[in-house]
């Protein structure tokens, strides 16, 4: 069968069940966009290439599918850039097709030409050039079986205009074979008896899960194995809800803005199980103080995450759910005798930390932003699918809104996008369209991709915008009240839009809040629309995220209040 | 921790772009490269990569554990400490005054170099060896005043199981 480079690119996403692709059309894939047209899969315009890729990444996190977006050459190519390298740092599965300008201009700067594969080399799990229409079904399949296999990541395809339109035999692709990618999902199995040698012996075990459990899907394992081995967890910020927030034996998150029990705890463990994370930065604090008196036990599917940053005890290499499972496994057979009371003192020292320092704040006249995370998560029960921006929102969320299931927290957490939350509102809401998103933004970052709200309303997605708006940058202005006296430069957003007038322009829903006690019906009533709602809340100006670890400091000298 | 120099050879996709995958991430990475040498091998679609890099013990972990995630690296092997064949050839252009002529030749001699290039006031000296060799030649030929000098970086092959 004779087909063009577009009609096998749609098979094969056809064969890759990619039912929604989010994108934005223009020169160089003008032939895709002809053949996309005359296929049955959805496609979501957005108003700017990086919503459409954010758009794709929550997607994939919401669905647990391979997120896809289509773009054109040059502009097109490049504004999807910060996109992809917030998705390659979140290890998250999403394929990018760019359109390129014909082969035989490739070189000679023409009309929107960039070399896009070059550019996105170090940002994306691999790329490609198609250079050839016989290539196309392969690359494309490769493209998909990279992205979401082993420690999943971005993949690009740059699609030359000439390539598109040529024509080849057709023929579907059954099996691929990479000779040099070969992910390890199989751990080795001596490490894994020693690994529950040392969680029987320990007397102090901590488990630190990240995002690797939830792209896994071992949250279930995990939760199994913890309350077996009666061992308290923390998790990065991206690996809220790998474990139910509402657990006795949950924590909150470790690290920065992580709570006191959880960051002490991590100091003073004798076991710590880090279970799919790479020990960021903004997770260890100062590295050498880090878990300074514990075996330290790192499984990861990715090697390189391994002593990366901490030093191990025990590595395993291999997929979390894998794992997990042939470690409960093991922890089954075990004798595990009493450990019920070898774990008391642990537990009771946990909890006398929990009572010497809790997540608090002080509702008085003015409106909390606390307040209303907490307000939020009691009038979605929980159960709502939360975006966030990134800064103090970002931080808040992830506090008071408590997890308790994978795949309902989805933030740009290593890179760290302002801009993120609601193109992947989007996204969360096209593979959910019967769940709640709601996007916790602040005023500065939902402006960085606005635009979106468009696409929002256009596909009728009753997305949720929760605006903190504090007419800061406030994370920017925390750091500058704590550490540079004050001197809040360039933190102040003194012109902001009007958010409800806004909202209204876009056809969609705007509603505020400027005192506590309309916090709770405006959020009522907002969550009740079966519209776009944009709620703006006008919180304290100068409310700080605590507890805060002063970057390079250990993680355990926490500014409190 | 005691940095060491560690010589790392490779299989890779003979395929655009994957030297720019390699060296890019030695750059993005801040990894140093002493030297670098491709080329084909017999299988004409796969090309070797030998790369000498300083590192500690923990950075040469990390080194050789990205190279290989990157997906166009079939095999890679640090052939530091190992049974090992190691080679450099250079180019040397090594000025050659009449009273110096014969002094140059002497050592073209001992140390089994080749001219294969002379001129009135010059000689272009090609000569293989490990490095340490290529050093002492090159400390031997300064006092004469070497003009240019090109040297290929190292090359270095695991030697077979007798």
């Amino acid at each position: 069968m004779e087909l063009t480079g577009a009609q096998i690119l749609m098979k094969v996403l056809e064969e890759e069940g990619v039912e929604t692709i989010f994108g934005y059309p223009g020169g160089a894939v003008i032939d895709i966009y002809d053949e996309l047209m005359k296929s049955g899969l959805r496609h979501v315009l957005v108003r700017h290439e990086q919503g459409a890729v954010h758009a794709a990444d929550g997607y994939a996190r919401a669905s647990g599918k391979v997120g896809v977006c289509l773009v054109t050459s040059g502009p097109g190519a490049t504004n999807t850039v910060t996109g992809i390298a917030s998705a390659y740092m979140d290890s998250i599965p999403v394929v990018v097709f760019t359109g390129q300008v014909p082969t035989g201009l490739i070189g000679n700067d023409a009309f929107q030409e960039v070399d896009i594969v070059g550019i996105t080399r170090p940002c994306t799990k691999h790329n490609y050039l198609v250079k050839s229409v016989d290539d196309m079904a392969r690359v494309v399949k490769e493209a998909f079986y990279l992205a979401r296999s082993g420690r999943p990541g971005p993949v690009l395809v740059d699609i030359p205009k000439d390539i598109a339109s040529a024509r080849t035999g057709y023929k579907p692709i059954k099996e691929l074979s990479m000779r040099s990618y070969n992910p390890t999902y199989k751990p080795y199995r001596k490490q894994l008896k020693k690994v529950v040698k040392m969680v029987v012996r320990a007397k102090r075990p901590l488990i630190f899960a990240g995002g690797g459990v939830i792209l896994s899907k071992s949250a279930d394992e995990l939760t199994r194995f913890a309350r077996r081995g009666k061992i308290p967890v923390t998790t990065s910020l991206m690996g809220l809800g790998a474990f139910p927030g509402s657990d006795p034996l949950w924590l909150g998150m470790i690290g920065m803005h992580g709570t006191y029990r959880a960051n002490m705890s991590s100091s003073q463990c004798d076991l710590l199980l880090a279970v799919g994370v790479r020990f960021d930065d903004r997770v260890t604090g100062k590295t050498d103080a880090f878990a300074a008196q514990a075996q330290i036990v790192h499984i990861d599917i990715d090697p390189t995450s391994i002593r990366k940053n901490i030093p191990v005890t025990v590595p395993v290499v291999g997929d979390c759910r894998f794992t997990l499972e042939q470690l409960n496994g093991l922890l089954e057979e075990e004798n595990l005798g009493n450990l019920e009371e070898k774990r008391t003192p642990w537990l009771e020292q946990i909890e006398v930390w929990k009572q010497e320092a809790r997540l608090t704040y002080d509702q008085k006249e003015i409106i909390k932003p606390q307040y209303v995370i907490e307000k939020l998560y009691e009038l979605t029960g929980g159960k709502a699918i939360i975006t966030t921006e990134v800064g103090q929102n970002q931080m808040w969320a992830a506090q008071y809104y408590h997890f308790d299931e994978p795949g309902h927290f989805i933030t740009s957490g290593g890179l760290g996008v302002m801009g993120f939350g609601l193109p992947a509102a989007i996204g969360a809401q096209m593979a959910h369209p019967d769940k709640m998103v709601v996007d916790v933004a602040g005023d500065g970052s939902i402006q960085m991709n606005i635009q979106e709200l468009a696409t929002a309303v256009q596909n009728r997605l009753p997305i949720k915008v929760v605006i903190l708006n504090n007419g800061y940058l406030g994370m920017v202005r925390q750091w500058q009240q704590l550490f540079y006296e004050k001197r809040y430069a360039c933190t102040c957003m003194d012109c902001a839009p009007d958010f409800v007038k806004l909202a209204e322009a876009y056809g969609a829903v705007g509603l505020r809040a400027t005192r506590p006690e309309e916090v709770e019906t405006v959020l009522a009533e907002g969550l009740e629309s079966d519209r776009t709602v944009i709620m703006d809340f006008l919180v304290e100006k100068e409310e700080c995220v605590y507890p805060m670890v002063p970057a390079g400091a250990p993680i355990t000298e926490m500014l409190l209040v | 921790m005691i940095e060491e120099k560690h010589v790392l050879t490779m299989l890779v996709d003979n395929e655009p772009g994957v030297l720019s995958r390699v060296a890019g991430l030695f750059a993005g990475r801040g990894y140093n490269i002493e030297s670098l040498c491709v080329a084909e091998t017999v299988t004409p679609n796969v090309s070797r990569i030998t790369i000498t890099t300083k590192a500690n013990e923990v950075l040469i972990e990390q080194i050789i554990k990205q190279l290989r995630k990157l997906v166009n690296v079939i095999k890679l092997r640090d052939l530091t400490g190992k049974l090992s064949v190691k080679r450099e050839m250079a180019l040397i252009c090594v000025q050659a005054k009449p009273e110096h002529r014969a002094e140059i030749l002497r050592i073209v001699d001992i140390f089994r170099c080749k001219v294969v290039d002379v001129g009135q006031e010059h000689y272009i000296l090609e000569v293989t060896g490990d490095e340490g060799k290529l050093t002492a030649l090159i400390n031997l030929l300064t006092p004469m005043g070497i003009k240019k000098i090109a040297r290929s970086g190292t090359l270095a092959l695991f030697r077979e199981p007798k």
